[in-house]
């Protein structure tokens, strides 16, 4: 039987749900990315425990470790939604709450996100 | 009509065993317990923005959130934080490592799982020993 599909849908090999092998790819990649920075921010955060302000503002403040915990801050906010999102699609089967469930997560892992990046800029800006 | 049709049909569709009939084998308990540590360190997450936003925010809000997570009820948290993010870091190696086709046999499968288990334990108990002594 002859295929259904258009010949340019087939080249583009997205499927019905438009965005093909994207979800799972972008899922590996960010968890390939945080193996070394979550090893990397847990010693760190293991060497602040119980640190004062000023011991945890002037460690964010170093470039090097600010832009480890932004690129932490994305990589985490973005497999958090990819994931949650899953578990939702699977336990979630009435489309009135399950839309409205995948947004919150989605809007909420960004203003985290979000949050969390402006307040690193903000404490690099005022140490230097 | 429609109603007798669909409850004959309703009657006569065999259903398939739920999930308690099964025991509970090592592959599929950690398996669920990928998800749910997942799940967990989603709102774990709550707690890493709330240290970097009090830490913009000043002395006073930065203090609010190191006493609590100080706090009998902060530090088991951080315990509970602490293996969900050991096994979720190192049942996710695992999960990478099945990406490339491999390790599926039962046997291999088994051994993975029980060292998830093991360096799940020995991870957590190293950083809690390093973080209290140090």
């Amino acid at each position: 039987m002859a295929s259904l599909r258009s010949p340019l849908g087939r080249a583009r090999g997205l499927g019905s749900a438009r965005d093909g092998t994207h979800h799972w790819w972008a899922q590996r990649v960010t968890a390939v990315a945080l193996v070394p920075l979550v090893l990397w921010f847990v010693a760190s955060a293991i060497s602040l425990a119980g640190a004062p302000h000023a011991a945890a503002a002037g460690w964010i403040a170093q470039p090097l470790n600010a832009v480890l915990l932004a690129a932490l801050v994305v990589a985490v906010f973005h497999h958090a939604q990819l994931g949650l999102q899953v578990v939702i699609e699977d336990y979630v089967h009435c489309e009135a709450i399950k839309i409205p469930a995948l947004l919150a997560v989605k809007g909420a892992c960004w203003l985290l996100a979000v949050a969390s990046l402006f307040s690193i800029v903000r404490i690099f800006v005022s140490a230097s | 009509m429609a109603s007798e049709t669909s409850s004959a049909a309703k009657r006569a569709r065999p259903l398939s065993p739920h999930l308690q009939v099964y025991k509970p084998q090592i592959t599929s308990v950690l398996s669920i317990s990928h998800r749910a540590t997942g799940v967990a360190l989603s709102a774990g997450t709550l707690l890493l923005a709330a240290w970097i936003v009090a830490t913009a925010m000043g002395p006073g809000a930065h203090a609010r959130v190191a006493a609590f997570a100080g706090s009998w009820l902060g530090q088991l948290m951080l315990l509970g934080w602490s293996v969900a993010l050991f096994y979720h870091l190192l049942n996710g190696i695992r999960h990478l490592f099945w990406d490339t086709g491999r390790g599926f046999d039962l046997a291999t499968m088994e051994k993975s799982g029980k060292a998830v288990v093991a360096g799940t334990v020995v991870l957590t108990a190293l950083a809690w020993l390093v973080a209290k002594a140090g």
